[in-house]
């Protein structure tokens, strides 16, 4: 198990310093944060001035190479913006993403895995066809739409639900409702696929056999086994959920580190962005290697 | 007459399938007493596992809708009880093991644990549960059975695992066990053992054994009374001995004539040239060494058997010979040229002389291709036939070989059952006329019947092409009827070779004398007798 994750992180470590490499060069390409940042009638002195002061001037090889040296010190530099270190500020939207990804993610699992469930024991039936259903449309509707629906619906007509910010648990309600969708909608698919196959597997008759009551048959011999493509699908989109949800969060104006990353891109403020990458990257990895545990829980055949 | 143990009377299942329905069994009756060994035997199809999924409540409804019927146990009628009242007799009364333990365990728990739940499930406490798994553990031999108890099922053999489920079976000492073809997927020294385990399990324990077979042998290795069942109804029951001697009815009949192993041995013909010349041929996966300084001489028109059980090279053999897989070492004459170190360019040319037949027909040929395209295939690789009209004919000409009909060029394979399959795999073979087919398990996935015609068709084949075989098989039945010479592989190893003759009449090596005694004869008589005068050793 320990050799698992050591693997896994050296490989992680190597595939993030590829990717903070392509950031750096690919932010850079984007144009002259000078040219964004002062006056629109700044003089040529004050842009020259602007880019001595963050070391925008030298060489770019130059700039990688210091740029290198700060991160493995742990220092990534500040906001060109708003003066502050980059790391706070990413941290910060941070707070607020990974709360909203994990508690999302939480309700998809546990409905998802509930329903997906009671399709598959009742297949053909009338539940197995509603929640198919419903579950092909939270995987196909697109979140965009549904989501400024929603403020009208809930936030302009009943006027139940803030349309927008934080603060109270009321502002929760959309972003993670809407959120939810579509991986439900996914998720409960691949249960449904997956227990249905898992129910006929000769173990299942086996159990049968030796007068296994339906509880236990189901959820002690069936569930386990049909976890594992699942889990996979959990992985993926809980990694889209914690990247930050740009859109979702734009239009709630949420301050998670998606809508950082949009704002902090079209500001070209470089040292923002690369800090936020780093870190969803470092997250994204995380949750991989805790995927990886369960999956060899799950299943021995794959600890060896 | 007092009452039977288990009693099935009369009972009809049909099968509701979207091509219709499919009456599984009709009007089957048997029973079976307390230390009796009742055998149910047929080919695929016959329904022969129906009724014990009947008596068991396994049959998934829909699709399977029970018609008529009775099944009486202890003065029950089964099929009239709850399903909870059903649940509390499965494993406690009645157990059942199954073909495949792979499957049938359940991968993600230990076998301990799965041992010990069927005592649980039954509300014992989970100390006796304990107790008892690790004596039935021990008693079924498995080594070191503290540590096996915490392993999952991956991590035993095939055997092992046969014997793990034997023993969660009997862990509530059950009055009767149905054991459906709970030797075919394992080696004969394996099946030997495990059939000879279940008879002593069932004279310990006096209950009675429902057995689930479609192999002559087992039923006569270990069978009291047989049922025999065709197209889902009983043609014929009796005694073992009383139906292989006096079978009464035409299928029954058909069946005993088509076992394996009862034919001629072929006699050597007269010298031909050499066709293959294998020597010092060696291949290694990492520290396993899958073959070892194998060597041999195939002459034109021969057929030459490679035998052993699985894991012992057979098939990393014929692999490496066609470069399927690359050897490390030895060379390979093909009409004097080495096909190890042959440039890749000219291996093609060879390979058109050089075909293979694969075990498994539903796998080795590609569903969405027609007949006539599975067939002409070959020509297309290898820039033969250009012209189309003469293709058409000359596939239409090679199924009419091997006993199809022309009009089947436009069918795909899920057309055709298993054994017509595997015609179409061998004509796909013979278009492209080759000197030697290789035939990987080219028959163990066929019912016997089938079996033998296929075998008929390759002997014709050969008197009529001259083709020679490399015929690989763990059968020593069908290779005995069939080869004019053998080669025994253990482990990587060819341990003995021979003429059939003499592979069979006086083998040398211990291992080949195991297997021989190993190798179950159809005929009871001949089963008591060398169970009287003691067979060799496992």
């Amino acid at each position: 198990m320990i050799k698992l994750v050591g693997q896994r992180a050296i490989a992680s470590l190597l595939s993030l310093s590829v990717l903070m490499v392509m950031v750096f060069f690919l932010s850079r390409l984007t144009g002259d944060p000078a040219a964004l940042f002062l006056p629109i009638d700044a003089t040529e002195q004050m842009k020259e001035q602007f880019r001595a002061l963050h070391g925008l001037d030298r060489p770019i090889l130059e700039q990688f190479g210091l740029y290198i040296r700060d991160v493995l010190h742990l220092d990534f530099g500040e906001s060109l913006r708003r003066a502050r270190p980059a790391i706070d500020i990413v941290l910060e939207a941070y707070a607020w993403t990974l709360p909203l990804a994990l508690i999302t993610m939480a309700l998809v699992i546990v409905a998802a895995i509930f329903l997906g469930s009671i399709a598959a024991f009742n297949v053909g039936g009338v539940i197995d066809r509603g929640i198919s259903v419903v579950s092909l449309i939270g995987a196909s509707a697109p979140d965009f739409w549904i989501a400024i629906v929603a403020i009208v619906v809930f936030a302009i007509n009943l006027a139940w639900l803030p349309t927008s910010g934080v603060g109270t648990p009321w502002h929760w309600i959309m972003p993670v409702g809407i959120l939810f969708i579509r991986p439900f909608g996914l998720i409960v698919q691949v249960v449904r696929g997956s227990m249905l196959s898992a129910l006929s597997a000769p173990y299942v008759k086996t159990a049968r056999a030796k007068g296994v009551k339906n509880g236990p048959l189901i959820f002690v011999h069936t569930l386990r086994n049909a976890m594992l493509p699942v889990i996979t699908v959990i992985g993926d989109q809980a990694a889209a959920l914690l990247n930050g949800a740009v859109i979702v969060e734009t239009i709630f104006g949420f301050p998670g580190v998606g809508k950082l990353m949009i704002d902090s891109i079209l500001q070209r403020d470089f040292n923002v962005v690369m800090a936020a990458i780093l870190v969803t990257a470092i997250a994204i990895f995380i949750m991989n290697i805790l995927i990886d545990i369960a999956y060899s829980i799950l299943d021995p055949r794959i600890r060896q | 007459m007092p009452e039977a143990l288990l009693t099935v009377k009369n009972l009809s299942v049909d099968f509701h399938t979207a091509r219709g329905t499919v009456h599984a069994v009709r009007n089957v009756s048997w029973s079976v007493n307390r230390g009796e060994t009742l055998a149910i035997l047929g080919e695929s199809g016959s329904g022969k596992s129906v009724s014990a999924s009947a008596v068991m409540n396994l049959l998934d409804t829909p699709p399977a809708e029970i018609v008529s019927g009775e099944i009486f146990h202890e003065g029950k009628e089964l099929l009239k009880i709850s399903y909870e009242e059903h649940r509390a007799l499965n494993g406690k009364k009645i157990a059942m093991i199954f073909q495949d333990p792979l499957g049938h365990l359940n991968p993600v728990y230990t076998v301990g644990w799965q041992i010990v739940e069927m005592m649980t499930a039954h509300g014992r406490p989970i100390e006796m549960a304990r107790a008892r798994a690790l004596e039935l553990v021990t008693r079924v031999g498995i080594p070191e059975p503290e540590k096996a108890l915490k392993k999952y099922p991956h991590q035993f053999s095939g055997g092992q695992r046969q014997r793990l489920m034997i023993a969660m079976a009997l862990m509530l000492k059950p009055d009767i066990l149905i054991a459906d073809e709970p030797t075919t997927a394992l080696d004969v020294t394996v099946q030997a053992e495990v059939l000879a385990l279940l008879k002593e399990l069932q004279q310990e324990t006096g209950m009675a054994l429902v057995l689930i077979t479609h192999d002559l042998g087992v039923v006569a290795e270990i069978a009291d009374r047989v049922v025999v069942m065709s197209e889902g109804e009983i043609v014929e029951e009796g005694t073992a001995r009383e139906v292989y001697h006096k079978p009464r009815h035409a299928y029954t009949r058909k069946l005993i004539g088509a076992a394996p192993g009862k034919g001629d041995i072929r006699q050597p013909g007269p010298e031909a040239s050499v066709l293959l010349e294998v020597s010092g041929l060696e291949k290694t996966y990492g520290n396993f060494t899958a073959l070892k300084d194998a060597a041999f001489t195939l002459a034109r028109g021969q057929s030459l058997a490679v035998v052993g059980e699985s894991g012992s090279g057979k098939s990393t053999l014929a692999r490496t010979i066609l470069r399927l897989e690359q050897a490390d070492k030895g060379t390979a004459l093909w009409k004097g040229r080495d096909l190890i170190t042959m440039p890749q360019r000219d291996l093609l040319a060879i390979r058109q002389q050089i075909q293979m037949v694969f075990q498994d027909p539903t796998q080795s040929l590609n569903p969405r291709m027609s007949v006539y395209q599975l067939i002409s295939e070959g020509w297309e690789i290898h820039g033969l036939m250009p012209d189309r009209k003469a293709r058409r004919a000359r596939v239409e000409e090679l199924l009419e070989q091997v006993e199809l009909l022309p009009s089947h060029c436009d069918r795909y394979p899920h057309q055709f059952s298993g054994g017509q399959r595997q015609r179409i795999a061998i004509a796909r073979a013979l278009a492209l006329e080759p000197e030697l087919i290789i035939c990987d398990e080219a028959v163990s996935a066929l019912d016997v019947s089938v079996q033998a015609q296929v075998m008929a068709l390759l002997d014709d084949l050969r008197a009529k092409l001259g083709i020679s075989y490399l015929f690989i098989a763990h059968d020593l039945g069908v290779v005995r009827d069939f080869a004019d010479t053998v080669l025994v592989m253990k482990e990587g190893e060819i341990v003995e070779q021979g003429s059939t003759e003499a592979i069979f009449s006086a083998p040398q090596h211990p291992y080949t004398q195991r297997l021989l005694a190993a190798n179950l004869d159809p005929d009871p008589d001949i089963q008591a007798q060398r169970a009287r005068s003691g067979r060799a050793a496992p």
